[in-house]
């Protein structure tokens, strides 16, 4: 009968801070060990944290929605021995869960003292007493059958569900407005539902606009201001709040300076053409356009380190490895996962690597570590049709690609004759504090020049 | 082709049942050379003959009686009511002994009986029922209620079919206001039907009330962007509860909408099989929309007061919609 601190883990070398997006167990609930005890958020990805011990939850330090530093103790599980709970729920311990359960906002349904009670009963009962306790008039509330339903299959405790603003008559929470508010806390959850050329018009540096990324919010304050349905007042996720500071922080500390370089892709259409089938075969994924252009950039990152560093100061962090971001729309905002070292890989080695952080993007299966640390980013707007855009560097970077769409078109060759080639324009945006356009342009020339003169023997 | 109306649907429905099956006769009050009251027999005694189109004394307790007799013996007859009202003279030989036959003697009782029913036609007290909720209590018989004129053609055609007394409820207002086409397909007994999509609200409905109904829908969804399914029962016993605890289920809020009074109208009965069946799943009090307990007024101005209108239908939608 001991007590085990659940701490809040280091999701990644670089992560000072976690977000609890919610708690899967109630004070009082039994866990094993290694059950998914919550879920947390740091930056953009999701995890879920297992119990560090078997035993009951004795209580929860940390709410759900608040961020707290990696090591902090989120929550205290009793390891198993008899009696214990109910002993400690009459000292030290009602003082605690009480104090949880009066800060929160959601998450800890059913408030400290029905659920210590419940605590003592077999596992899973406290849930369901938490929520369904709510049958009754509440907090001078009246919920119709279909919202307690609907709460009890979204784990909405009464203490969450008395925070809703309700639409109805008189105040009172509609299914409507309930389901808004799932939602909503599904999206605030890092919802980190991705596609990676999906058809999301925004959501990517450059582009600039954010579609698609709220969900319809009922705000009296707003609502006389903006009647519906003339007007949808939509609440930011959290991953587009953080999108939208990071884009205007990345414009405020770089002064952000554009170039356009007309590139021919026609030796890697045509090499591409005549591996794809045969590579599919192979490798059991599509070879795309993106792993030719990171190995373009990567060869021209080695020729130019300037543009693979950061500011600090007055100095500048030049670094010595290349970690390519590759910028991707997501339902809930932009996401940039990071392919690390691709200084070491092959074109088939890059190739596995972009298939690999799109399938696992997908799948929502990115841990922290993969959209960390990446020194210089590739954004593929052409993916939509886009020709030239101008996008916004990731910071810290100093410069970041952004390639238009593919075309046919007919060009003038070197020998003054007119041949249909298949042309894209490249956009460099880079910050001028570092780099100038003698800098921009060449290493934009360069990566031009490795598609151009793309080796047609290259083995894949 | 021209659409067909309601009346002629029926009249389509009889006459196909008729010619494919000669156990099938028609028995009522001036039905034959007159062609009935309503003309829903026109030009059937030249078809089919006396002995097949029989006009009946003004006795509704001996053309039911004879009905049920008819039936017992092989026979399939359909016989008309003239006004729904008047079905009430022959309410004993439809409660207690069409209703009963086949509990007690295993005995198949298949007949039909026409009820042109309802208001809006000025008719006054003695000419406006709805005679549903009399039978709608009662074990062994069966009642439809078509709104369409396909419905009407394909519920006759399943109603003779049937091997039970089944009332056919059949709206005189809607006899020539509502056309369409008709593919002659029996409809089964039982099943009722979406008429309209929609997951915010439900209106539960039948009869001459659908198309009030989906037009008040329509204008909800056109004004304020509320969708409204609305389900048509279609068979009033036995009902298709299947059908009425998924839309519950869908929606959360329900509008129950029918001519006939309120009181120990057949929406009493939908209600209760949504608390029983659906409770959990709604979001709003059950509400219904009916004829004020009163006899149908003769007066148009009071006849419009006591019964639902697509008016009324679309106001008790708002209000379902703000709980």
């Amino acid at each position: 009968m001991a007590r085990v601190d659940v701490i809040m883990p280091q999701m990644g070398e670089s992560i000072a801070e976690g977000t609890i997006l919610r708690w899967l167990k109630k004070v009082g609930d039994r866990v094993a060990k290694d059950e998914t005890l919550l879920e947390i958020s740091t930056d953009k990805v999701d995890s879920e944290i297992p119990s560090p011990a078997s035993g009951v939850l004795l209580s929860i330090e940390v709410p759900e929605q608040k961020t707290v530093p990696v090591q902090t103790v989120i929550a205290i599980i009793e390891t198993e021995g008899a009696g214990g709970v109910a002993a400690r729920g009459g000292e030290s311990a009602a003082p605690d869960v009480t104090g949880v359960s009066a800060g929160v906002g959601g998450g800890v349904a059913g408030g400290g003292r029905g659920v210590l009670e419940a605590g003592v009963e077999p596992a899973g009962a406290g849930a369901g007493a938490g929520v369904l306790g709510a049958g009754g008039p509440s907090g001078g509330r009246f919920y119709s059958p279909l919202v307690l339903t609907i709460a009890k299959e979204e784990g909405v405790g009464l203490s969450e569900l008395e925070q809703i603003p309700g639409s109805g008559e008189g105040g009172r929470v509609t299914k409507k407005d309930l389901l808004a508010y799932v939602e909503r806390r599904r999206a605030a959850s890092g919802g980190v539902k991705v596609s990676v050329a999906g058809p999301s018009p925004g959501a990517r540096p450059g582009a600039g606009a954010v579609a698609g990324a709220g969900t319809p919010v009922d705000d009296p304050a707003l609502r006389k201001k903006y009647p519906s349905p003339a007007y949808e007042v939509l609440q930011m996720s959290p991953v587009v709040q953080r999108m939208a500071q990071h884009m205007v922080l990345s414009v405020q500390t770089s002064p952000h300076v554009a170039a356009v370089h007309e590139v021919d892709m026609t030796a890697v259409v045509k090499h591409r053409g005549e591996h794809a089938a045969e590579f599919e075969r192979r490798e059991g994924f599509k070879l795309t356009y993106t792993s030719y252009i990171a190995g373009a950039v990567v060869k021209a990152i080695k020729k130019y380190p300037l543009v693979n560093s950061s500011v600090e100061g007055e100095r500048i962090i030049q670094k010595n490895f290349i970690n390519l971001g590759l910028a991707v729309a997501s339902e809930s905002g932009l996401i940039v996962p990071v392919i690390k070292h691709a200084e070491e890989k092959s074109l088939v080695g890059l190739a596995r690597a972009v298939n690999d952080l799109a399938v696992r993007t997908r799948a929502r299966k990115l841990t922290p570590d993969d959209i960390q640390g990446g020194t210089f980013t590739i954004t593929n707007f052409g993916v939509f049709g886009t020709m030239i855009g101008v996008p916004i560097i990731n910071q810290p970077q100093v410069a970041i690609l952004g390639t238009g769409a593919i075309t046919r078109r007919p060009v003038v060759t070197e020998d003054d004759a007119i041949a249909i080639r298949s042309i894209a324009y490249f956009t460099l945006s880079f910050d001028h504090r570092i780099i100038d356009g003698a800098l921009g342009g060449m290493f934009l020339e360069e990566i031009v020049q490795n598609l151009e003169r793309f080796d047609s023997g290259t083995k894949l | 082709m021209a659409a067909t109306t309601y009346i002629e649907a029926i009249g389509r429905g009889m006459r196909e049942e008729m010619e494919r099956d000669s156990s099938v006769f028609l028995m009522g009050e001036d039905i034959g050379a007159y062609g009935g009251a309503f003309k829903a027999t026109r030009g059937f005694l030249e078809k089919f003959g006396p002995a097949r189109v029989i006009d009946t004394p003004l006795s509704e307790t001996a053309i039911l009686g004879a009905a049920v007799g008819a039936a017992l013996v092989g026979m399939r007859p359909i016989v008309e009511m003239q006004f729904a009202d008047f079905v009430s003279c022959g309410f004993n030989q439809l409660v207690t002994n069409a209703a009963t036959m086949h509990y007690r003697w295993h005995l198949p009782v298949p007949m039909v009986v026409r009820l042109p029913s309802g208001g809006y036609i000025h008719g006054g007290p003695f000419h406006s029922v709805n005679p549903e909720g009399w039978f709608f209590h009662v074990p062994g018989l069966k009642i439809v209620a078509p709104s369409t004129t396909e419905d009407a053609c394909g519920l006759m055609k399943g109603a003779v079919r049937d091997n039970n007394p089944v009332l056919y409820l059949e709206s005189k207002y809607l006899y020539r206001r509502v056309k369409g086409d008709v593919s002659g397909e029996v409809v089964e007994i039982g099943k009722g039907m979406v008429r309209r999509p929609g997951d915010d609200m439900v209106i539960i409905t039948y009869g001459s009330t659908v198309q009030q109904s989906l037009d008040a829908a329509d204008r909800l969804a056109r004004e304020e962007g509320v969708e409204t399914r609305v389900v048509d029962l279609r068979t009033l016993k036995p009902l298709d509860t299947g059908l009425i605890l998924d839309a519950v289920r869908a929606t959360g809020r329900v509008l129950i909408v029918h001519e006939d009074n309120l009181t120990g109208g057949i929406g009493g009965e939908v209600a209760a099989l949504i608390a029983e069946g659906a409770f959990t799943y709604l979001d709003a009090p059950v509400r219904r929309l009916a004829a004020l307990d009163t006899p149908v007024p003769f007066s148009p101005p009071l006849e419009e007061f006591v019964l639902p209108s697509q008016d009324k239908i679309f106001h008790a939608l708002q209000e379902l919609r703000r709980y």
